[in-house]
């Protein structure tokens, strides 16, 4: 208790009777308005606490909870998109890039569901990786890269055996199977490089042309352009999917590796498959 | 500061305290009666009050032609499409650092003008100043002067007490709506929204600010007033870094009032302790106590002051805009003289022209110059077409079949006049590098030509290639130039251009 309360003889303001090396504090009252609003916040923060969950286990008189407000903030963008979408699904890639809106809107789109499907694969950028992910922003296409290619890959996958339009094709097992020597291998891979000017040996390379003729022409063509049709990538050029080194080229003969990618139609509405379609043929490669 | 004895105020004449008795924890408002005033400073709040609030209530109907699209409205701060509209000026979002500076020069501006003039801003322009002055004439056109309310207050509360009142805080409450209503105004169409906040048809946001500045305005200016400027504001609290000795303030020239007594006693000073000035105080005190916080500088007790001894038939200015310095010359050259003719004279001779130019002054001159000069190169200097260029990251670079490298860029044109005519679109960068733009006409010459939204921003993917077989370094320094149909450049940005490491 406050023992010595006086009045302070300059101000007439009574002391609290707390004094510090003969300073002597003055008991000036708050203003009764401050005092109020102090009592006001305090009740509005007892009622603020009923009503909302303030306190584990405590859930509101309300009920509000907030995943249920996220719920209904993405239905509500949901509806304000629903226009557009069903316009996109009603739309043929082509369509969509010939109309500017419907094509903006395709390719905001598409980027997120792009992020959100895709690029743990092929990249936040569309880059790909060596090791069996394609780039899509380079403008050489394994399966196509014209609209209509990018969505049938999109829609169906790739030997994903969930569709039957599916993206299918097998390399033969050229080494684990037998049906190449180790040497034999190895002159077709010298020759593989001779496509692209990069053969050491050339006498090992016009022996594995004769290999390669027999064996690898019918999918990879002739100057190893490739096929689209069954999926057989180029070879006479400089984007190599499982890497370009003979060593690299030598295991792919050998035992070939082969890429799976799941098919989305059925996972993805159709509008965001041409969201999608859009977006990945103006990554860069776009035919 | 003053060279009186504290007076013996009303508060010191409580009964002495002991332990024992009940001392209240919080303290009442003392609530403030200000009497009616005449003079020449009350003239001035007058005519700075009008302008003021005319200011403030016309602004926002004032038109100006903004083409399609857009308010027709001379000041507007349009939020939803990020812009601000300031007559001929539009400022964009990245141009905010325009309200950063018009802040910083509005308070180097007030710093000067306090150390020259003292507290000119609360007592004249301050918003609650203005409002709560406008607030009190309504109250003594319907109340009466200072007399007749203390009396309707204290009198019984029949129907007179209560007509008065609640006319008064009718009056208030329609004043705070059209203030309220016209902080809206600011945000959006002038004539729209005031035709919706009527009709009902204005968006929730809309109804919520309205009614939160029509609200302060009445609690502020209508009930709490001087509480405002003694507890709430910050500005009393440091305007003393402000201020010295030289600058002018409201004060009471205790050398010529004191000792206080009656007209016809020669022993006294001038001050015959009417209280016209304490009754006219809008914050309550009593400036013969010396500078105080609570003082906001109106210099209504000047006019009171000044009228009082006018009708004594002795010189005006007992209590006047006056400097410290002078205060203390005028005390020192008078000290011991006899109350009289001859005490006023030698003090007022012994006042000098208060020093405007001053190191603080010139501080704060030169700080206002500096910035204002800055602000008005960036202005003048600012561009209504900027090009703007980001570089994909990932990837950084994409190697093609025949060996040759490309990257891909995103192009922004930031278009903030309503010119549409597009503008071709040129790579400044080493010979073999080919630039593609995705979806666009080219040309007489080949040039990708790119379209720019009116007021808007144009994006576009470009796509810069390096054939195989030419060496590329890994980074490149490249050019974009936009050409107007004219092929004069009217905007350029560089970038890089990156390859795999060598």
């Amino acid at each position: 208790m406050p023992t010595k309360i006086e009045k302070d003889s300059l101000t007439g303001t009574d002391t609290t009777g707390h004094e510090w090396d003969g300073l002597r504090e003055l008991n000036t009252p708050l203003p009764k308005w401050w005092l109020y609003t102090f009592y006001a916040c305090i009740a509005f923060g007892v009622v603020w606490m009923v009503i909302y969950p303030s306190l584990p286990g405590w859930k509101g008189t309300s009920g509000w909870v907030a995943r249920e407000a996220v719920v209904a903030d993405v239905a509500a963008a949901q509806a304000r998109n629903a226009p557009m979408m069903a316009r996109l699904r009603e739309a043929t890639p082509a369509q969509i890039i010939a109309d500017p809106e419907l094509r903006a809107f395709a390719i905001a789109g598409g980027r997120g569901a792009f992020a959100n499907n895709c690029a743990s694969c092929h990249g936040a950028g569309g880059q790909g990786a060596v090791g069996g992910f394609p780039s899509l922003a380079d403008d050489d296409w394994i399966w196509g890269g014209s609209l209509e290619a990018i969505q049938h890959t999109i829609r169906h996958g790739i030997r994903a055996n969930e569709s039957d339009d599916q993206r299918q094709s097998i390399m033969p097992r050229f080494g684990a199977d037998g049906l190449l020597t180790r040497a034999q291998i190895d002159d077709v891979a010298e020759h593989v490089l001779s496509l692209t000017n990069r053969a050491t040996d050339q006498a090992a390379a016009t022996r594995g042309a004769a290999i390669y003729a027999e064996q690898c022409v019918a999918c990879h063509g002739d100057r190893g352009e490739g096929n689209r049709e069954v999926g057989a990538p180029r070879l006479a050029d400089q984007v190599w999917l499982y890497g370009s080194s003979k060593r690299d080229i030598v295991a792919m003969i050998s035992n070939p590796r082969a890429g799976v990618m799941p098919a989305w139609q059925g996972r993805l509405d159709p509008a965001i498959v041409n969201m999608l379609t859009v977006y990945v043929h103006s990554l860069g490669g776009g035919e | 500061m003053s060279t009186i004895e504290a007076p013996q105020r009303a508060k010191a004449d409580r009964p002495a305290v002991t332990p024992a008795a009940d001392q209240p924890l919080y303290a009442s408002r003392t609530k403030v009666y200000p009497k009616r005033v005449f003079g020449k400073v009350r003239s001035v709040k007058w005519a700075v009050l009008i302008a003021c609030l005319a200011l403030y209530y016309v602004v926002p109907w004032l038109r100006w032609d903004r083409g399609e699209g857009v308010p027709d409205q001379a000041v507007l701060v349009d939020i939803f499409n990020a812009r601000i509209f300031f007559f001929w000026v539009e400022l964009w979002p990245q141009e905010i650092y325009f309200l950063a500076g018009a802040l910083i020069l509005g308070a180097f501006a007030l710093f000067a003008v306090s150390s020259l003039f003292g507290r000119l801003w609360c007592g004249f322009t301050c918003p609650q100043t203005v409002w709560t002055d406008l607030f009190m004439f309504v109250e003594r056109w319907i109340q009466g002067d200072r007399n007749a309310r203390m009396k309707l207050d204290q009198g019984p509360r029949d129907a007179n007490y209560w007509t008065r009142k609640s006319l008064t805080h009718g009056v208030w409450v329609l004043i705070a709506a059209a203030t309220g209503g016209a902080w809206v105004m600011y945000f959006n169409d002038a004539p729209t929204v005031t035709r919706e906040i009527l009709t009902g048809a204005a968006s929730t946001q809309v109804y919520f600010f309205f009614a939160l500045f029509a609200g302060f305005t009445y609690l502020l200016a209508g009930w709490a007033r001087e509480q405002v400027c003694t507890y709430m504001c910050p500005w009393p609290r440091f305007q003393a870094a402000m201020l010295d000795e030289n600058s002018l303030v409201v004060t009471y020239r205790d050398w010529r009032g004191e000792p206080r007594g009656k007209p016809r006693d020669d022993a006294t000073g001038d001050c015959v302790d009417c209280f016209a000035c304490v009754h006219v105080c809008p914050t309550g005190i009593d400036i013969r106590d010396g500078q105080q916080l609570e003082c906001i500088g109106c210099g209504l007790c000047v006019d009171a002051c000044d009228s009082v001894m006018g009708k004594l038939g002795r010189p005006k200015g007992l209590v006047a805009f006056e400097t410290l310095k002078n205060l203390s010359a005028s005390a020192a050259a008078t000290a011991g003289m006899a109350p009289g003719a001859a005490r006023q004279k030698a003090g007022m001779a012994a006042r000098h022209l208060p020093r405007f130019i001053r190191p603080r002054t010139i501080l704060y001159a030169g700080a206002l110059t500096a910035v204002s000069v800055v602000m008005l190169g960036a202005f003048l200097l600012r561009s209504t077409l900027d090009v703007t260029v980001i570089r994909d990251r990932a990837p950084l670079f994409v190697r093609l079949s025949d060996g040759g490298i490309r990257n891909a860029y995103t192009v922004k044109i930031v278009n903030k006049t309503r010119e549409e005519a597009p503008l071709a679109l040129v790579l400044q960068a080493p010979q073999g590098f080919r630039m593609v733009v995705q979806d666009v006409e080219a040309d007489a010459q080949g040039r990708p030509l790119l379209a720019r939204r009116a007021d808007g921003i144009a994006q576009y993917r470009v796509l810069v290639t390096v054939p195989g077989g030419q060496r590329v370094a890994e980074s490149t320094p490249v050019t974009f130039r936009l050409l107007d149909a004219g092929g004069r450049a009217v905007a350029s940005t560089s970038s890089t251009f990156a390859g795999p490491r060598p």
